[in-house]
């Protein structure tokens, strides 16, 4: 009886090494991670969340598919039900949600002219410089922590996986025009930060 | 001129929100038009288009920066995988 559990448990791992898949996978499933939610510890929290649910599933993975392909899969789910949840504890009040709880509007509200402390100011990185660029990726993020979950959801899903706008809408349940204000707002508010904390 | 055309020549919020439209899903060809003309006119403007572009860029490109886990989370995961594949 012990002899036939060891071997279906050796037939169970033929596809599969589970041992290994830390070295084989860990660093590169942060990565992943970290550059869809920008929260080491919650893309850390799901890299582990993968590994545990891959296990579970062993016996459905069938070798059929690269290994790294297949645990990427499962952390893609475990990411939109991140976002999911993130942006449903938002208010979806659009006129609630502003960085920092202040209303910023940036622009006057007859004219729709930016209103002068709010003018975009050049960089200074007219340049190409890969040391400058990397900073302010680390200014960019910070940024990024400040947006109300639903936001960074948004942005984070257009501009990392690229996805349509009916999909996101779909995912996060919003309407059309309310994506395109987030987008737009989100923007507004990364831009501004960025001036602010730059130089 | 059209009233529409009118409008966003002084409008720096609908020509924002045009400029965020077309670079992340398309515009009409009459907003095209629209924003062309607002650009010509509104330097302040065209600097928020080039950083609306280049803050896309430096979000997209983190994924290629070479992020690593701490080994002694590696070495964490590994014995909770480890204890998990006993437990079975």
């Amino acid at each position: 009886m012990l002899n036939k559990t060891d071997q279906e448990f050796g037939e169970k791992c033929l596809h599969s090494d589970p041992i290994s898949w830390v070295e084989k996978y860990a660093d590169y499933l942060y990565g992943f991670a970290i550059s869809r939610i920008r929260d080491e510890e919650v893309a850390k929290d799901l890299v582990q969340d993968t590994f545990l649910a891959a296990l579970q599933r062993l016996d459905g993975f069938e070798g059929n598919s690269q290994e790294k392909t297949w645990l990427t899969a499962i952390l893609k789910n475990k990411i939109a039900d991140f976002y999911r949840k993130r942006s449903s504890s938002s208010v979806k009040d659009l006129r609630e949600m502003d960085v920092e709880g202040e209303l910023k509007d940036f622009f006057d509200a007859e004219s729709g002219h930016w209103t002068e402390k709010d003018y975009p100011r050049a960089f200074g990185l007219e340049m190409y410089n890969p040391l400058m660029m990397k900073e302010l990726g680390f200014v960019l993020n910070k940024c990024l922590a400040k947006l109300p979950g639903l936001w960074f959801s948004v942005f984070s899903m257009k501009h990392m996986d690229d996805l349509a706008s009916e999909q996101i809408c779909n995912e996060l349940k919003l309407t059309n025009a309310n994506f395109w204000v987030i987008m737009h707002r989100t923007k507004l508010n990364l831009r501004a930060c960025l001036q602010k904390n730059w130089n | 001129m059209t009233s529409a055309l009118r409008n966003i020549i002084y409008n720096c919020k609908q020509a924002t929100f045009l400029i965020e439209k077309r670079i992340a899903g398309k515009i009409t060809a009459a907003e095209t038009l629209q924003l062309h003309v607002h650009l010509k006119g509104c330097s302040v403007c065209k600097i928020y288009q080039r950083q609306s572009i280049l803050i896309n860029k430096v979000f997209s490109d983190f994924e290629n920066s070479d992020v690593k886990l701490d080994e002694t989370f590696k070495k964490i995961l590994k014995d909770k995988i480890e204890k998990e594949i006993n437990k079975n």
